[in-house]
C-alpha cells in the first residue's frame, strides 16, 4: 500500500497539533491552580498535569482513547454508563429511522417521476422541509408525539408482553426514528428520481416497439437503471439518518444514547465523556456508510456492472 | 394493392411542433414496401428518413395521411408487436447478459421459459454470437454489441425488421462485415426489412429498393428498384450495374438539394 505514508503523516500532524492545542488550552487551569496554591509550575510540570486533567477543556487524544477503552471494553454491555449500550440505542433509531426514510423517498420518487402532478408538488415541498432546522423541529416533534403517546416501539405492553422486559433500546425510540426518517429520506428522493429517470429516449422507445406495460418499464428498465444512484442516495442517507438520531436524542427521553451522552457530558463538563460519545458516533456512521458501500459493490457486481 | 404489400403510406405529413415554431418533417409521402423488400432510406440529415421508419413503428404520430403496417395501422401494428426495432445505438441493457438482453423482449411478451432458451440460441446463431450469450455486453466490441441488439430484435420473430443507421457508428471495416452478414440472415429469415442509412455504397448494396429523400420539407425525391440479383457478395460493388445504380442515388440525392437553393 503506498497510501499508508501519506496517511500516517496526516495522522501524525493532526495528532502534535491536537497535543499542542491540548497543553495550550488547558494550560490556563493549570496555572490557575498553581497561582492559587502559591507555586511555580515548570514547563514539564505544565505538560504532565494539562494532558492529565480530569476536565480538560480539550483532552488529549490517549485520553480520550481510554475512556472509550474504560466505557466499552472494561463495561457490561448492559450497563448505562457502556457506550456500547448508549451506541445501541443510537443505531436502533438510526436504522428505523433509515427504513422509514428509504421507504419513504423511494415511494415518493416513485411518484414523482409518474405523476406531473406530484412532480411540481411533492420537490418543492421536501426541498423546503431540509431548509428546516432539524434542531428547531426535533424538540416540538418529541413533545407531539409524547403528547399522543407514540413513543415506545410497539408499546410498553405489547413488548413486555412478548419479551418480559421492555427492551432499553424501544423506550423512545420512535420520535428519533421519525427524525432519523426526515432526515434520511431525502437524499433518497433526489437520487431514486435521478435514477429512474436516467434511462434514455431511445431505452424508453425500446420498451414501446415491444409494446411493453408500464409495470414492465419500470422493473425492467427504471429500476434497474437506478440502482447506481440508489446506492448513493443511501450511503449519504444513512449518515444523515445518524445525525438525525443523535440530534433527536439530545430532546429525547430517556436521555440516553450517543446523543444523550455528549448532552448529560456536556451539563456535567464531562469533556472525555462528550469526546468519547463523538468518536463512537463517528466510528458507528463509518461503518454504516462501509457497510452500504460493501452492498453497493455486491449487488452491482451481481448485475454484471462493469466493475 | 396484392396482399404482399407489408407497409403503405398515403400521402403522409408529420409536423413537429417546437419551440421555433413548427418543423415539417415529412411531406406527401407515399410508399408501398413488399413482402420480403430490403429498403433502404437514404438522404442528408434532416431529411425526414429516421422519422419516417418511427412513424412505421408508430414512435411518431403522423399529422395527415395515413400509414398501414400489415394492413392495421401503425399504431396497432406496434401493438401487435409486428417488428422488431434496431437503433443507432445498441442500447444492451449493461446489467444483463447477452441472452438476457435477448430474452428481454421474450419476457415482456410472456414467452415460456424453454421457448426463450430456443428463440435464444437460434438468433445468437443467426447473428454468429453463439457462445456470447453469457458475457456481458462490456466484454463485447462495438460491433458484436450491434449484433447483439439485431438479435434481441428478431428474437420474437416479427415479420418485419426496421433498422435506425445500425452501422452509423462503426468502423468500415467492420460495417462491410455487418453488411454481409445482413444479407445473408435476410435471406435465411425472408424478414421484410426497412433500412436508413447515409452511406450510398450500403444503401446500394444491401437494398432491392433505394428511397432517396431530401430535406425542408422531408419528401421523397427518387425510389430506385434495384436491379442487382438477391444473391450478391460485397464484390458486386465493382460491377457496372453497381456504379450505375449509386449513381443514380447520387444524383437523386443532389436533385433534393437543388431545390433548396
Amino acid at each position: 500500500m503506498r497510501s499508508i505514508i501519506p496517511i500516517l503523516t496526516v495522522v501524525a500532524a493532526l495528532m502534535a497539533i491536537w497535543y499542542a492545542g491540548a497543553i495550550w488550552m488547558n494550560s490556563k487551569w493549570a496555572l490557575d491552580q498553581a497561582e492559587r496554591a502559591g507555586v511555580e509550575l515548570s514547563l514539564s510540570e505544565i505538560v504532565t498535569d494539562t494532558l492529565a486533567q480530569e476536565r480538560p477543556v480539550l483532552p488529549a487524544p490517549h485520553q480520550v482513547v481510554t475512556e472509550l477503552w474504560q466505557t466499552t471494553v472494561e463495561k457490561n454491555i448492559t450497563s448505562k454508563r457502556s457506550l456500547v449500550f448508549h451506541g445501541w440505542i443510537t443505531l436502533s433509531a438510526t436504522l428505523l429511522g433509515f427504513i422509514f426514510g428509504t421507504g419513504l423517498g423511494v415511494l415518493l420518487a416513485v411518484g414523482i417521476v409518474y405523476s406531473r402532478a406530484m412532480d411540481m408538488s411533492v420537490m418543492p415541498w421536501a426541498i423546503a422541509s431540509q431548509t428546516i432546522p432539524i434542531l428547531a423541529i426535533a424538540p416540538m416533534l418529541v413533545v407531539v408525539m409524547n403528547t399522543i403517546g407514540a413513543t415506545d416501539f410497539l408499546g410498553k405492553d405489547t413488548a413486555e408482553a412478548l419479551f418480559g422486559t421492555q427492551p432499553a433500546f424501544m423506550k423512545g425510540l420512535l420520535p428519533k426514528a421519525v427524525i432519523a426518517a426526515y432526515l434520511s429520506f431525502f437524499p433518497v428522493v433526489v437520487g431514486m428520481v435521478k435514477g429512474l429517470r436516467a434511462p434514455d429516449a431511445m431505452q424508453l422507445d425500446l420498451m414501446r416497439t415491444y409494446s411493453a406495460s408500464g409495470a414492465a418499464t419500470f422493473w425492467k428498465l427504471r429500476l434497474p437503471s437506478s440502482m447506481p444512484y440508489f446506492f448513493t442516495s443511501l450511503k449519504i442517507g444513512i449518515a444523515a439518518s445518524l445525525v438525525g438520531a443523535i440530534v433527536a436524542e439530545l430532546s429525547a427521553s430517556p436521555i440516553r444514547g450517543l446523543g444523550g451522552r455528549m448532552l448529560t457530558g456536556s451539563y456535567y463538563g464531562q469533556t472525555l465523556q462528550i469526546w468519547a460519545a463523538l468518536i463512537g458516533a463517528a466510528v458507528l456512521a463509518a461503518a454504516l456508510v462501509g457497510l452500504i458501500g460493501a452492498l453497493q459493490r455486491g449487488t452491482l457486481r451481481r448485475m454484471g456492472m462493469k466493475p | 394493392m396484392d396482399q404482399d404489400v407489408v407497409i403503405e403510406a398515403n400521402n403522409l405529413d408529420l409536423t413537429f411542433q417546437t419551440n421555433d415554431g413548427p418543423v415539417h418533417a415529412l411531406k406527401d409521402v407515399n410508399l408501398t414496401i413488399n413482402k420480403g423488400d430490403f429498403v433502404s432510406f437514404i438522404g442528408p440529415s434532416g431529411c425526414g428518413k429516421t422519422t419516417f421508419l418511427r412513424a412505421m413503428a408508430a414512435l411518431e404520430e403522423p399529422s395527415n395521411g395515413s400509414i398501414t403496417v400489415n394492413g392495421m395501422s401503425a399504431d396497432e401494428a406496434r401493438r401487435n408487436r409486428a417488428y422488431g426495432y434496431v437503433f443507432q445505438a445498441a442500447g444492451l441493457y449493461p446489467w444483463r447478459t447477452i441472452a438476457g438482453n435477448i430474452k428481454l423482449p421474450l419476457e415482456i411478451m410472456g414467452f415460456s421459459k424453454a421457448e426463450m432458451a430456443e428463440h435464444v440460441n437460434k438468433v445468437l446463431e443467426l447473428v454468429d454470437l453463439k457462445g456470447f450469450g453469457k458475457k456481458f455486453p462490456w466484454q463485447l466490441s462495438g460491433g458484436m454489441q450491434q449484433r447483439a441488439s439485431i438479435a434481441r430484435a428478431l428474437a420474437f420473430d416479427a415479420d418485419i425488421l426496421l433498422m435506425d443507421e445500425p452501422f452509423g457508428a462503426l468502423d468500415e471495416i467492420v460495417r462491410d462485415h455487418l453488411n454481409e452478414q445482413l444479407l445473408e440472415l435476410w435471406a435465411r429469415t425472408e424478414k421484410t426489412i426497412g433500412f436508413v442509412t447515409h452511406s450510398i455504397p450500403e444503401a446500394v448494396y444491401l437494398s432491392t429498393k433505394i428511397v432517396v429523400m431530401s430535406p425542408r420539407p422531408g419528401r421523397i425525391t427518387d425510389i430506385i428498384e434495384s436491379t442487382l440479383p438477391k444473391d450478391r457478395s460485397l464484390d458486386i460493388r465493382d460491377t457496372q450495374e453497381f456504379i450505375d445504380i449509386a449513381h443514380r442515388v447520387r444524383e437523386g440525392l443532389r436533385a433534393g438539394h437543388g431545390d433548396d437553393a
